[in-house]
Parts: C-alpha cells; sequence; structure tokens
C-alpha cells in the first residue's frame, strides 16, 4: 500500500503543462502506446515532483511511462513516448 | 489563453480551521478569476536559491466570495493548507508564514477536476481529509451561482475535530437548499454519530450517495489511497467511470 500511495495524478500536471502549452492540457483525452487505453492526462499516475529530478507519468491501465517532464532554469524538457495521440479541447 | 507565468501573492488573513489546518486568505494582484475545483502550484524559495513547489486547491468560491459570504475583493484567493508531520510546505504555510509576507503563485490551473454551475447533473463530491478543500469551493459557488442542484457531500475525517469548515457546513446543511453533507470518522466518531468510526464502505455511499441510475457528476478527492478506494467502490456499485472525476493529493494531505 505504501508504494501505491505515493503518487499523485495527472491533475498535478496542470501548472508544468500550461507553462509550455497554451491550452489546458489536463482535460485532453491520451491514447497510450502500450495497451491502447484512452483517457485525459488528469487520470495518469504522476510521481515526483517539478522541481526535483523531474515528473513521470504512468498509464493507470499498464504502469508503462506516458510522459515524463523535467524542468531546469534554461529549459522544459518534455517526452511523450507512450502517447500514441493528445486529443486537446480547444 | 497565454503561457503562465509565476505571480506574487502575500497573505491578507489566516484563519485557523483545525488545530493541524489553516486558510490562508492571499492577495493575488491581477487574478483573472478561477473555477471551482482548480488549484495552484506555490512555490517557496530560500535566500540561497534552494526552491519547493507543492499544489494547493482553491477554496474560495469561483467569483472570489470568501467564506461564509463574506464579500472580498476579485483579487483575492483563499487555499486552506494541512500541516503533515516534516511536511516541507505544509509547516511553513500554516506555520510560521505570516501577514504581509510574500508567496509564489501559478495558476489557477487544471480545467479537468472542476464543476461548472452551467453542469446538468446531480453532483456526488466525496472528500477524504483535505481533499474537502476544491469540493467547498464547488459547494460555495454552488451557492454563489444560486444554483438548485441538488448536491451531496460524504466526507470522510479522522474525528470530529480534524473536520474543515465545520461551522460553515453545519450552517450551509440548513440554509443552502438541495445540499446534503453525512460525515464518516474513520478513528473516532462523536456520540450520538450512529455510524461507528471505520473507513468509507459500500454501505456509506450507497445510503448517503446517488444512486447509479441518477448519472450524478462524481468528484472524488483527498490522500490517493482513499481516492483509489473510493473510486473502486463507486465502481462497483454501478458508477460509469467516465462519470468518476479523481484528484489526488499524494500519501498526505488527510
Ligand atoms: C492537485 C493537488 C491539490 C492539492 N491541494 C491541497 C490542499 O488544498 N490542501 C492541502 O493541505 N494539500 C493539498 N495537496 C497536497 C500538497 O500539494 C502537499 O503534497 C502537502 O501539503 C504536503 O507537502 P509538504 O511539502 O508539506 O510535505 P512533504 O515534505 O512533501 O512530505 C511530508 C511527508 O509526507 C511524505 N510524502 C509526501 N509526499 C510524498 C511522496 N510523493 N512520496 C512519498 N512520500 C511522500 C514524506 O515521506 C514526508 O515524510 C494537493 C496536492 C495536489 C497534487
Ligand atoms: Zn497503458
Amino acid at each position: 500500500m505504501a508504494f501505491t500511495e505515493t503518487f499523485t495524478d495527472g491533475n498535478a500536471l496542470a501548472g508544468p503543462l500550461r507553462e509550455i502549452f497554451a491550452l489546458e492540457m489536463t482535460s485532453a483525452d491520451g491514447r497510450c502506446v502500450t495497451c491502447g487505453r484512452t483517457g485525459p492526462v488528469a487520470d495518469l499516475r504522476v510521481y515526483g515532483h517539478e522541481n526535483g529530478p523531474g515528473l513521470v507519468a504512468r498509464c493507470p491501465g499498464c504502469e508503462e511511462i506516458v510522459l515524463r517532464l523535467v524542468v531546469t532554469p534554461e529549459r522544459v524538457w518534455l517526452d511523450l513516448r507512450g502517447l500514441v495521440s493528445l486529443a486537446v479541447i480547444r | 489563453m497565454s503561457r503562465l507565468a509565476w505571480r506574487v501573492a502575500y497573505l491578507r488573513e489566516v484563519r485557523d480551521e483545525t488545530p493541524s489546518a489553516r486558510t490562508l486568505v492571499l492577495d493575488v494582484p491581477g487574478w483573472p478569476g478561477h473555477l471551482p475545483g482548480q488549484h495552484v502550484d506555490v512555490r517557496l524559495t530560500a535566500p540561497d536559491g534552494y526552491s519547493a513547489q507543492r499544489s494547493y486547491s482553491i477554496a474560495s468560491a469561483a467569483d472570489g466570495d470568501a467564506a461564509d459570504g463574506e464579500a472580498a475583493g476579485g483579487d483575492t484567493v483563499e487555499l486552506t493548507v494541512q500541516r503533515v508531520p516534516d511536511g516541507e510546505v505544509s509547516s511553513y504555510l500554516a506555520g510560521p508564514y505570516a501577514v504581509g509576507d510574500p508567496v509564489e503563485l501559478r495558476g489557477p490551473v487544471g480545467g479537468w477536476f472542476v464543476w461548472r454551475p452551467a453542469d446538468l447533473a446531480p453532483v456526488l463530491l466525496i472528500a477524504g481529509g483535505s481533499g474537502v478543500v476544491p469540493l467547498m469551493s464547488m459547494i460555495r459557488a454552488r451557492a454563489a451561482a444560486g444554483s438548485r442542484m441538488p448536491f451531496r457531500l460524504v466526507y470522510s475525517a479522522r474525528t470530529p475535530e480534524d473536520v474543515l469548515y465545520a461551522e460553515e457546513l453545519k450552517r450551509r446543511a440548513l440554509s443552502d437548499r438541495g445540499l446534503d453533507v453525512s460525515y464518516v470518522y474513520t478513528r473516532r466518531a462523536p456520540d450520538g454519530h450512529g455510524r461507528p468510526a471505520g473507513r468509507l464502505t459500500a454501505v456509506d455511499l450507497a445510503e448517503w450517495g446517488w444512486p447509479p441510475e441518477f448519472e450524478p457528476a462524481v468528484f472524488v478527492c483527498g490522500p490517493t489511497g482513499f481516492v483509489e478506494a473510493a473510486a473502486d467502490l463507486l465502481v462497483d456499485a454501478g458508477h460509469d467511470p467516465r462519470r468518476i472525476k479523481t484528484e489526488r493529493f499524494g500519501p498526505t494531505g488527510g
């Protein structure tokens, strides 16, 4: 149980993603590369802190990494390896 | 919309909600307004440059209305911070952080865990500990908008002394027509509560929630373990997972 409680969720990505994107991204529906699950970014399991080693978001269906985000004073580094597509509400 | 920048807020006023939780009334010059359920990110920076950042839900109603209907300026935001043991940020914000002190803030952010007064579904709010904060914003926004949408709050707290907004919830349960408030105490219930202390169960949700056939919009918020357990109970009871919105505060928070 201790392990499963150490994550937050994609809602916590709202701030960091709004520094990069003009649109609100946590409501966007993403499709997982590994298992095909579709759901809002808000539902991802998020580990870590933005100003620590970075954030890792995993699929709640298969636990594979969907995206990673690292923020340094110079740049925001975003790795979207686990997403087939992302449907953003305008 | 444009990219979001950090801004400086100043502490205007504090309200102690419980011995370990405090509401911060912040002046945020140029605050654009928010939707109930949204949060802000707060950043603390030490003189040596070290910084720590955490998310805190907005407690106040969307229109800048402060607690208890007290009119506050449109540039005011209320957060409620629960102190967690050895908590780096919470023990500062709900501790030595004093009136007049600045803090860096980014927001409002989030667009998914949000209730809009125009939404046409009865609402079920399920709170674990400080997870009640964004749900309180929804309850306040409902009243501020004059909405008659039926709302039910099922609030799980450790003991009666841990209940946030206790007085206001008691008052609103009487005055806000269509709002029901029920409590689940996990460690110690008050005398005469009827329900013995213990974790949230399917029976609690059947008794105090909405049946799945009502197709309610469900918002579950609190510590991660609580949210996972409550969401499982709801799905087992027949609620459509697509209508269950969750927000996890992490291992702590209540
Ligand atoms: C979207 C969102 C909204 C939130 N809204 C509120 C709110 O309205 N009110 C509120 O009080 N809190 C809220 N929280 C929680 C808040 O962001 C902090 O997590 C909380 O205040 C604890 O931070 P801290 O720096 O005090 O504790 P920390 O110093 O981070 O941790 C304190 C203790 O908890 C444990 N711990 C904390 N996080 C982790 C982790 N990720 N993994 C393992 N152990 C951990 C540590 O072991 C440590 O002993 C929200 C969180 C999110 C994601
Ligand atoms: Zn997956």
